[in-house]
């Protein structure tokens, strides 16, 4: 079982706990309704999403709303300092929340008392403040993109705002920057640096790099780093290990993206649409081949399919894998 | 054609003679260093919105560094505006310098600025803003429902409405977005 805990962009949205659906495009919580865009929403719908297709069922959600000043984020970390250590699930995903150095650890602390520690994941606000804190390597997986990780290579940055050599063109650098945050100790065990390649690594360097489909678009559409963490959530709470889930869901997050077949002014709801038919065509190739390393040879030629398909109609009658 | 065709270097920092004439404002939240900003700027000042030092970050901060001579003018002004700052301090160590570089991507019928973790698309013909990407704190979602799909100039500006770094970074791209639109 696991959970994804984040905040809505609504000033009003109150403090929400419970099992999260997806109908008819929309998500729910309990009786409330939550628009997919881009943030948490869009996580929330791309775990939902891949969880259809492993079989898995809806994620449990911690949700609050908060636009920014923080009131929404704090009461929702009151809330998980309190509930979170008698809970049970075993992959926990921080997403959108307002930085907080003190309320961060008291949630840590908390989760320390589940007797069996949960696979944690942190992205957006959360990463930053797991950094900001020095607790990153008390997480299972972060999810920066290029500017990101410069962030949590330099040791002095508060926030990405301020990173010293934020020069993001320079891929080459991506490497450097790896190790860098390894050595401050200011990385999680895994990250997935999102980009034009992306790249999985752990301590000991890069482990996988992830080219294809190249969707040029897909840089200016807010939301798909949300879900390719959400896609990697749901993989991993399916069983599977980090680093394999986390380098079939950034295949996934790419082959979806190719399939809308985007422009820079796309939603990422019709990308969010397009997983179930990626998720299924990668699970599908990777069981042909006996591993999910098969496009990091390059070995596929996605200009020859067709990304014109109707994702939305192909996914309503679904049967699980 | 070139991946970012437009980049722009961080302005020269100040020596450190100069540092120690100056002197930082702490603020409850970053709202109200955009606010301060916004005041003390409108009546020529020469603040800065910088990084606070070490021992005083909490999360996601902002300082506006100030020249130290004119506190008691600019106390009077903030307190005016009903803007009170929780410190003001002098600075002794170096502030971080925010990142003030813009990376400028053409897709040919849209536009995409990015300003440090930000990022702002417009589409050219019609001027309207197409989407926004990047940044990790809870005001980016809420900016994004705000402005996209508006046109540049009556978007609203995440100056009014964004309360965060995050924010900050996006009216950053957003000023160049138009002034790359010449609507500024």
């Amino acid at each position: 079982m696991f959970a994804i805990v984040g905040t809505i962009p609504e000033r009003d949205f109150p403090l929400e706990v419970g099992k999260i659906a997806l109908m008819n495009g929309s998500l729910f919580i309990g009786e409330r309704k939550i628009n997919v865009n881009r943030g948490t929403p869009a996580l929330l719908a791309a775990a939902i999403q891949a969880g259809k297709v492993l079989g898995e069922q809806e994620p449990h959600g911690f949700l609050v709303g908060d636009v920014g000043l923080g009131d929404g984020s704090r009461q929702l970390y009151e809330y998980l300092t309190e509930h979170l250590g008698k809970t049970s699930f075993d992959t926990l995903v921080f997403h959108y929340l307002q930085p907080d150095i003190d309320w961060h650890n008291k949630v840590l602390s908390a989760i320390n008392e589940i007797p069996e520690k949960p696979i944690l994941i942190a992205d957006a606000g959360s990463m930053y403040v797991a950094k900001m804190s020095g607790k990153s390597i008390e997480y299972d997986l972060f999810t920066p993109d290029a500017g990101e990780l410069a962030f949590l290579a330099d040791e002095l940055a508060p926030h990405p705002f301020y990173t010293r050599g934020f020069v993001l063109h320079e891929d080459n650098r991506i490497p450097d920057l790896i190790a860098k945050a390894y050595a401050h100790k200011n990385a999680a065990q895994y990250l997935i640096v999102k980009g034009k390649t992306d790249y999985l690594a752990n301590r000991e360097g890069i482990q996988a790099t992830i080219e294809q489909p190249s969707v040029e678009a897909l840089e200016a559409i807010g939301g798909t780093g949300d879900t390719l963490t959400g896609i990697a959530a749901a993989l991993i709470a399916a069983g599977r290990q980090v680093a394999e889930a986390v380098e079939m869901a950034a295949k996934v997050n790419r082959l979806a993206g190719f399939y809308a077949n985007p422009n820079p002014g796309t939603s990422v709801r019709e990308i969010i649409d397009c997983i179930p038919r990626a998720l299924e065509e990668i699970i599908k190739i990777t069981e042909e081949t006996g591993n999910v390393s098969w496009l990091a040879g390059r070995d596929k030629d996605w200009t020859k399919y067709d990304n014109f398909g109707n994702c939305e109609l192909a996914s309503s009658d679904r049967g699980r894998i | 054609m070139s991946l970012f065709s437009s980049l722009r270097w961080k302005r020269p920092t100040l020596s450190s003679n100069q540092k120690l004439e100056r002197g930082f404002l702490v603020f409850e939240n970053t709202s109200e260093v955009i606010r301060a900003e916004s005041l003390l700027k409108a009546q020529g000042w020469a603040i800065r919105v910088m990084g606070p030092p070490p021992e005083i970050r909490s999360g996601c901060d902002l300082v506006i560094e100030f020249p130290l001579i004119e506190v008691l003018k600019i106390q009077r002004t903030l307190d005016e505006a009903g803007i009170v700052p929780l410190q003001i301090v002098p600075v002794t160590s170096p502030l971080l310098q925010p990142v003030d570089l813009f990376q400028t991507k053409d897709y040919g019928e849209y536009l995409m600025v990015r300003a440090a973790n930000m990022k702002l698309t417009v589409e050219k013909k019609t001027l309207i803003i197409a989407n926004i990407s990047g940044g990790g704190c809870p005001d980016v979602p809420f900016l994004a429902e705000e402005m996209v799909g508006k046109h540049l100039s009556e978007a609203p500006s995440p100056r009014d409405i964004g309360h965060t770094l995050c924010g900050y970074a996006l009216q950053l791209a957003f000023e160049e977005v138009k002034r790359q639109c010449s609507l500024s």
